[in-house]
């Protein structure tokens, strides 16, 4: 069990929590592949999706967590919500946590949200996106990938390609890749890229075929449409031209090299759908065990008494 | 009332004074400051009248005479607060001007000048007449109010500076957002001399700074939170340094954070710019590691920096680059701080600490007693011209008994929950500081504390 109620990000984790969760998420694996996917571990818990911003695959994912566990789940869609009537934050999530939520999983496009409502609440907080700042799940299930097809983390180079500064994904990725003892790079244009950030043990590459050089793992990131209006680079074609996942850059990668995306694609843009349907991509097997991370977090942070 | 106030430590820098003595006050004004060691009265020429008008003799009874003894507490002008702001016309529920005067005088405060960003603006002399009289019946001290510089401080024409200015308007400025517009600012500099006031530039440019909510740097890529590069601020100080020099209007700098900007002015300075600066205890007493666990009570525009720009602050305030320490008293109400923190107003709730954490600085060697009330009470004076409208900053004979007496020796803790502002938001909560005013004298009226 974990010693602690909520989980808000990878940087608030030690080795040995992420360790516990990736090997508690391969038995759950066991259990989703199953015929019978369900188990009774959380009967009678009752979670409930509190997602700020528009989202189909993660809530989807921890739906399925929360009932593969046989908790009670529900979905509190925002648009639909009293927020629309101008309730605050608090209060939206005070009233969750008085109709019966065990775990409040959030998404909100404000940085440090699961931060503020973990200490109103006595719920769990589940972090499942805020801001720019982390989506540790997302990570999790990336490391979960990683060592199932890998065998291991430790001394790997991985790349992670892309709007590095608006991406939580990579955010959460950076941490936990760097307290398992990868090599991390980091790849895209100065204007993605936060020229402070190799203060966190990264090393930055703007030329992609210098940085995609003998890389065991390929991180790609959704590159967002918006960004171009505001400057971050000229266009899409430029973007794809000098960092998109071409299979003749790959090539610059070890053999064994695995592709991974969080999803959604932008097909053709920071990824060629060769690479996307390949033998190298584990974009679809990212998916599956995402369940299985999702459900092992659940367990882990029940163990607290509240 | 005659009130002395006797042996006590009196540090006036106006007069140079810094030692043991009494302060004689007559009428709400200082009728004279008799130092001890020199036996040397500084008193009013002309005529030689007894030290009461009423109440004869002093030793005699006197039942209109009150005797404060001061002994082992240190004595100074009433402090001037440059920059506050009191919300009132528009935001009564964060603050308002009998609220924010009673903060002021618990934080040893005697003056305030409050900023423009009221609803409505202060952009107009019958809102700054509105402020005056407010201030009038219901403050604790004296309020002057700061007008905008532009109509709804919007950037795009200059507001009626004249009449404000006849309405008691000390300074202009539009705080809280720049005068992006080069040729508004120069336009500003030039007409703000008909007047001889000031105009008081937040150096921002938005541009830069756009949806940023705190210090650019690896912290803020660390939490997810937008930054603001110093910049930001550096760019415009240095445009409003060239637009001074284009226009010899006169330029005074609000709430410097960062290195650059001490540097530019120290520059300025040298050439003989007519620039001054304030900076804020929180410049000079957090860094931005404060926000790291989202706390919206340290979200602050200018952003906290980092220890290089407090190291860069406390030089400016040693050497002089920077003139005055200002609170930027910015009261908010704890739903608007109970926020997401991108959303969450900036801002810090100052004039009940203010004193307490400036008084670090002459505990860490940084200035003396006497430097830190010139930084606080006579050039906050001066800057603004304040002798036109009465004496204030200093305890020479015929100021106003503006007086605030302190105890360094006694040590606080600073309660958020105890702030006499109704703005309870403070970073500082919980803090162990030495040094707070037991008394302050306020034209002449007594608040005491224990």
């Amino acid at each position: 069990m974990l010693n602690k109620k909520d989980l808000l990000g990878i940087k608030e984790l030690s080795v040995e929590e992420i360790n516990l969760i990736l090997d508690t998420a391969a038995g759950f694996k066991d259990v989703i592949g199953r015929d019978i996917k369900k188990v009774p571990t959380l009967r009678g818990k009752t979670a409930v999706n509190l997602f700020f911003e528009p989202s189909t695959r993660t809530r989807t994912s921890f739906e399925l967590a929360a009932k593969r566990l046989s908790t009670d789940v529900i979905n509190f869609s925002v648009p639909t919500s009293s927020v629309v009537k101008g309730e605050s934050l608090i209060d939206t999530a005070l009233t969750v946590q008085a109709l019966g939520a065990d775990f409040i999983i959030i998404r909100h496009s404000s940085s440090g949200v699961p931060h503020l409502l973990a200490k109103k609440l006595v719920a769990s907080v589940i972090n499942a996106g805020d801001g720019t700042n982390e989506h540790p799940t997302q990570a999790l299930l990336d490391a979960f990938t990683i060592k199932e097809k890998k065998g291991k983390i430790e001394r790997l180079k991985i790349a992670i390609v892309g709007d590095i500064i608006h991406s939580r994904v990579a955010k959460s990725n950076i941490y936990s890749l760097i307290k398992l003892g990868a090599m991390v790079r980091l790849i895209g244009p100065p204007t993605l890229i936060p020229k402070e950030i190799e203060g966190i043990g990264v090393k930055v590459f703007h030329d992609m075929n210098v940085g995609l050089k003998d890389v065991d793992v390929v991180m790609m990131l959704r590159i967002q449409m918006e960004r171009q209006g505001k400057g971050f680079f000229p266009s899409t074609e430029e973007y794809s031209k000098n960092w998109g996942l071409t299979p003749e850059r790959l090539s610059l990668a070890k053999g064994d090299v695995i592709v991974m995306h969080p999803g959604p694609m932008n097909r053709g843009i920071e990824i060629t759908s060769e690479i996307a349907d390949g033998p190298q991509s584990v974009i679809l097997e990212q998916v599956t065990n995402g369940i299985a991370v999702r459900m092992a977090v659940m367990y882990l942070l029940s163990g607290v008494k509240r | 009332m005659n009130i002395i106030i006797k042996n006590g430590h009196i540090v006036d820098p106006s007069q140079k004074i810094d030692g043991i003595g009494d302060v004689v006050i007559e009428d709400g004004k200082i009728k004279e400051v008799i130092s001890h060691k020199s036996k040397v009265k500084s008193q009013q020429k002309n005529p030689p009248s007894p030290p009461f008008t009423k109440g004869g003799q002093r030793g005699i009874k006197d039942p209109d005479l009150r005797t404060i003894n001061a002994e082992g507490l240190i004595v100074v002008p009433g402090l001037i607060d440059m920059h506050a702001h009191l919300r009132e016309p528009g935001f009564e529920y964060k603050e308002t001007i009998k609220t924010g005067t009673a903060a002021a005088v618990r934080g040893g405060f005697t003056t305030v000048c409050c900023m423009p960003n009221t609803y409505p603006v202060n952009d107009n002399a019958s809102v700054t007449e509105f402020i005056i009289r407010k201030a009038a019946r219901e403050g604790l001290c004296t309020v002057y109010p700061i007008g905008a510089i532009t109509k709804g401080q919007k950037g795009e024409e200059l507001a009626e500076m004249g009449a404000m200015r006849n309405e008691g308007c000390i300074a202009f400025s539009d705080d809280g957002y720049p005068v992006m517009n080069s040729l508004m600012m120069r336009r500003a500099l030039e007409y703000s001399k008909s007047f001889g006031v000031p105009i008081i530039s937040h150096c921002e440019d938005l541009t830069l700074s756009e949806g940023g909510v705190m210090n650019e740097g690896l912290l803020s890529v660390t939490l997810g939170l937008k930054g603001i590069p110093a910049e930001a601020e550096k760019i415009i100080v240095f445009r409003d340094i060239m637009l001074s020099e284009l226009t010899g209007g006169k330029l005074h700098v609000a709430h410097v954070s960062t290195e650059g900007s001490v540097e530019l002015i120290r520059d300025a300075k040298k050439r003989g710019t007519p620039v001054t600066a304030e900076t804020c205890p929180h410049y000079f007493s957090l860094t931005e590691d404060a926000v790291r666990e989202y706390d919206t009570n340290a979200k602050v525009n200018p952003p906290l920096r980092t220890k290089r720009d407090i190291d860069a602050v406390k030089e400016g305030l040693q050497d002089g680059t920077i003139d005055v320490i200002a609170t930027d008293h910015a009261p908010h109400h704890r739903d608007e701080k109970l926020k997401e923190f991108d959303l969450a107003p900036s801002g810090i709730s100052g004039l009940d600490t203010a004193l307490s954490l400036s008084i670090r600085l002459v505990e860490e060697g940084v200035l003396t007693m006497s430097q830190l009330i010139e930084k606080m009470a006579l050039n906050p004076s001066r800057i603004l011209g304040l002798p036109l409208y009465g004496l204030k900053g200093m305890l020479r004979p015929g100021a106003d008994a503006d007086i605030t007496i302190i105890d360094m020796k006694k040590e606080i803790r600073i309660e958020a929950s105890k702030f006499v502002s109704k703005g309870k938001n403070t970073p500082f909560d919980g803090w162990m500081l030495k040094g707070i005013p037991v008394v302050t004298i306020s034209r002449g009226r007594i608040y005491e504390w224990q």
